[in-house]
């Protein structure tokens, strides 16, 4: 068991590299700078304190994220009033593939990637907009890129419910995203008078 | 050898990199013969790329670290205060 000074003074030297993707993280969970602070504060000051439950050889990434997402979910979820196991509207699989590779090809040059048809703004706000529920792992999962086994252990849910709410908050943030990219005028708007007509398909 | 519905079934699991050995060797044939599939595979694959470098470039408030490292340094001392 490590548990001198030294030993803590260099846990937190090694943990304070991941404090970036942390505020990140917290950013997108709590949708506001204010609370993201203190969420990784409080993160760093819950990872000092039971540091010696950490194994070393292990993921300290890992295992600080597990701290963060059930601070998260522990503390503000409480804090935002009572936030209901919420259900998400069905949308079609592939829905953002199928309206953008359906857009007419010619008004997309070929430097067009993905990359440039979306705003860093815009891709935040798809992913924050989901039910926190659907938020926490899709951010897990996209951003952070940790394995399905990872996500389960940290939200203490079967790997069976990380993958439907994978798969479902995915579906739900292409669906916001197509919607910018209609707002932009990028894609067609299905009923829309002008435009191209869309009659999409897998093959584009 | 997968069909096209099976495929696009492993989409998702696919690209996160949790199949097991022999389903993405199946995956893999059947994309290198269907092109169809294999922009749809492209698509999500870029998607999930841009997702994380989007989402990653936010800029920490400059005196986040020192708040931290301001509340350890206190709770060295042991008096349980979170700074």
């Amino acid at each position: 068991m490590v548990s001198g000074m030294a030993e803590r003074s260099e846990f937190a030297q090694q943990a304070m590299q991941y404090a970036p993707q942390l505020y990140s993280a917290a950013l997108r969970f709590t949708r506001n700078s204010s609370d993201a602070e203190d969420l990784v504060q409080e993160t760093y000051l819950r990872a000092y304190r039971s540091f010696h439950t950490f194994q070393e050889g292990t993921n300290l990434r890992a295992w600080l994220f597990r701290i963060l997402t059930n601070t998260f979910i522990n503390t503000y979820r409480a804090k935002q009033r009572r936030v209901q196991e919420s259900e998400l509207d069905d949308v079609e699989d592939l829905y953002l593939y199928r309206r953008i590779a359906g857009m007419d090809i010619a008004s997309r040059s070929a430097e067009d990637t993905l990359f440039d048809l979306f705003t860093d703004d815009e891709v935040k706000q798809a992913l924050e907009g989901l039910p926190e529920n659907f938020r926490v792992p899709v951010l897990l999962a996209d951003v952070e890129d940790f394995s399905y086994k990872e996500i389960a252990e940290m939200l203490d849910i079967p790997i069976g419910t990380v993958m439907s709410r994978l798969h479902r908050g995915r579906k739900a943030m292409q669906k916001a995203l197509a919607e910018f990219a209609t707002e932009r005028g990028l894609v067609a708007r299905t009923t829309g008078p002008a435009g191209p007509s869309r009659e999409d398909s897998v093959d584009g | 050898m997968a069909d096209c519905n099976e495929t696009l079934r492993e989409l998702e699991a696919f690209l996160d990199g949790e199949l097991t050995t022999d389903t993405q060797l199946a995956i893999h044939a059947h994309l290198e013969g269907c092109v169809d599939c294999l922009q749809a595979f492209d698509f999500h694959a870029e998607l999930k790329q841009v997702i994380s470098q989007k989402c990653h470039n936010d800029e920490m408030p400059p005196d986040l670290l020192r708040r931290i490292e301001l509340c350890l340094g206190e709770d060295i001392d042991g008096d349980g205060a979170i700074g």
